[in-house]
């Protein structure tokens, strides 16, 4: 870990990263992009494909696949059946997913404060 | 130094903001040189929820705001040679054309040149019990319903050879998203359609620009932490790429919102599955080595696009009567709101069992746990937070029948009466529903084409 002996904090993603929900059919992707490109190995670490599968597992997903950009850098997680039917079918309010980045976002990490963004006034 | 061809996106979905088009106009004008602007309105199932209107219509079953978002550009884009493209023909891009050239003649503009494009309704083309079924969607389950729709995903070509017959507005139905800001750009610059590199320039700034404001800070802002200048009026985007290969992505003068490397990358990947192969109906799109640059104030340059041939199979997304969704809604507020809501769920399953209503029921409690629960309530359920002091519970129902849609729903309607105290607010509504399943076609089964003629002769 490249923490340089920085101690480490845990946090919801969200303060260390911004990301994006998208759909197509009753598959869900995720962008999840460091504010700090620093972070983008601890996190990459962190955030692993049975991680990510538990956070949606009460949706019913059934698998994660993960990619890695290392050059933006950010991950991509594709996320299956989770949309319940998609946005024809399912009978959630958000039937594209569209909130779902927020899911992810709030799981936690642990990284050196320095690339903890503040929470607002 | 020669100018860039620019392309401007004047909306990214079916109910964008219809005053986004002008400022986007303005700025092109103003900047001068080679532009085109377009509009993608078609999402996977507008274009089935279009067809169900023009069959109680025939003559509608286009983009419902056309006229609003052309009106106020149309003239001055014709006056600058700015072609316009956009996929608001939906289900009825002929219907679409007959509308606007109605407008051109009002506008004074009876040469002004329209051209459709046609071959993206494969009902009758395509046979959905031999076809592979795209993989996205291959755990739908699409039930027995009939087919209302089936579109393929067009290429740019069709596009590409109403501009070179002189249209200055292209109606399509159905095509690839990128292809409606690839098209112009392979007029302009002679592209040839294997030149994948090249390609794949103008393929991405397609992908990029065809949500309009996500990429300037719409679906993005998030206060104390991505804060936008003026969310109120979000400039829409618009790409610069040159005869180089450079592409720089910006946005309409004057306007709110911004263009960063944060709104880039979260646009590049949206609704990106394996981004080392993003198929497009003209370019399969690498992006494992794209790099962006902030090069100025609004500006982000992106590299490192690559691009490989085209797929041989082509996308086409089939909709299927859906059945009917229920739904209604009922707030409790103040002490022990959550109990109370909590409690009407329970009421409302335990009425559905007793009256055998034959439909698949969902609750959520707006307020507590709602868009990230599932269809089996666990959230909501489970939820022991803080005491909220506002909650709405939800009963979301699908059904084969309208009736069984419409009398779960009015079962929310019986709490006034009949629910836990201090119920209000009541709303129910029936929805009719399409399902969507997509399959892989043989490129060659396709006939994809275009036509171009003046407002007058459409209008006669």
């Amino acid at each position: 870990m490249t923490n340089r002996g920085d101690p480490l904090v845990t946090v919801p993603l969200h303060r260390v990263a911004h990301g994006r929900a998208g759909d197509k059919g009753n598959r869900l992707n995720v962008s999840i992009i460091p504010y700090d490109s620093g972070a983008y190995a601890l996190i990459a670490q962190q955030l692993t494909e049975k991680r990510v599968l538990e956070a949606y597992a009460h949706r019913g997903a059934t698998g994660v696949k993960r990619y890695e950009l290392p050059l933006l850098p950010a991950l991509n997680f594709v996320i299956e059946d989770v949309l319940e039917g998609g946005v024809n079918g399912s009978l959630n309010l958000d039937g594209h997913g569209k909130s779902n980045s927020f899911l992810l976002l709030g799981m936690t990490v642990q990284v050196p404060q320095r690339y903890v963004r503040p929470a607002p006034d | 130094m020669q100018h860039p061809f620019r392309v401007g996106n004047c909306a990214g979905f079916s109910g964008d903001r219809v005053d986004a088009p002008g400022p986007v106009v303005d700025t092109l004008i103003e900047l001068g040189g080679p532009s085109a602007v377009f509009f993608e309105v078609l999402g996977e199932r507008t274009v089935a929820l279009a067809q169900l209107e023009k069959r109680r219509d025939p003559a509608r079953g286009y983009e419902p705001m056309l006229v609003r978002l052309l009106e106020p550009i149309l003239k001055r884009c014709a006056e600058h040679a700015i072609p316009i493209i956009g996929n608001f023909g939906a289900a009825n891009p002929p219907g679409a054309a007959r509308v606007i050239a109605q407008l051109a003649l009002q506008l004074g503009m009876p040469e002004l040149k329209i051209g459709v494009v046609h071959g993206d309704d494969v009902r009758g083309r395509i046979d959905v019990s031999t076809l592979p079924v795209y993989e996205a969607d291959a755990a739908l389950d699409i039930g027995e319903g009939d087919i209302v729709s089936a579109n393929a995903y067009l290429s740019a070509r069709p596009i590409v050879d109403a501009l070179a017959a002189g249209a200055q507005v292209v109606v399509t139905g159905r095509t690839g998203d990128p292809s409606l800001a690839l098209a112009p750009l392979i007029h302009h610059y002679g592209w040839a359609y294997d030149d994948w590199a090249r390609l794949a320039l103008g393929a991405t700034a397609g992908h990029l620009l065809e949500c309009g404001a996500q990429i300037t800070g719409g679906y993005f802002y998030d206060p104390g932490f991505k804060d936008i200048p003026d969310p109120a009026n979000i400039g829409f985007p618009i790409a610069e790429i040159d005869a180089d290969g450079r592409l720089i992505i910006t946005k309409a003068a004057r306007t709110g919102g911004l263009v960063n490397a944060q709104t880039v990358k979260e646009q590049l990947l949206y609704e990106i599955h394996d981004p080392a192969c993003y198929i497009t109906p003209d370019v399969t799109l690498d992006f494992t080595q794209v790099s962006v640059r902030e090069v100025g104030p609004d500006r982000v340059e992106l590299q490192g696009m690559r691009g490989g041939p085209a797929p041989e199979k082509v996308k086409a997304t089939v909709c299927f009567d859906g059945g009917w969704m229920g739904e209604g809604e009922i707030s409790y507020a103040g002490a022990n709101c959550l109990a109370r809501a909590r409690a009407a769920g329970e009421v409302l399953l335990e009425r559905l069992r007793l009256r055998r209503l034959a439909v698949q029921p969902r609750i959520d409690l707006i307020g507590v746990a709602s868009v990230h629960d599932g269809d089996g309530g666990a959230l909501w359920r489970a939820y022991d937070g803080p005491a909220p002091t506002d909650v709405r519970l939800r009963l979301a129902v699908s059904a084969r029948t309208q009736d069984d849609a419409d009398q779960a729903a009015r079962e929310v309607l019986a709490l006034y009466c009949c629910g836990p105290a201090g119920g209000g607010g009541v709303r129910w509504r029936t929805t009719q529903r399409v399902r969507t399943q997509s399959y892989l076609m043989p490129r060659g089964d396709l006939a994809p084409g275009s036509w171009v003629k003046s407002a007058k002769e459409l209008a006669a």
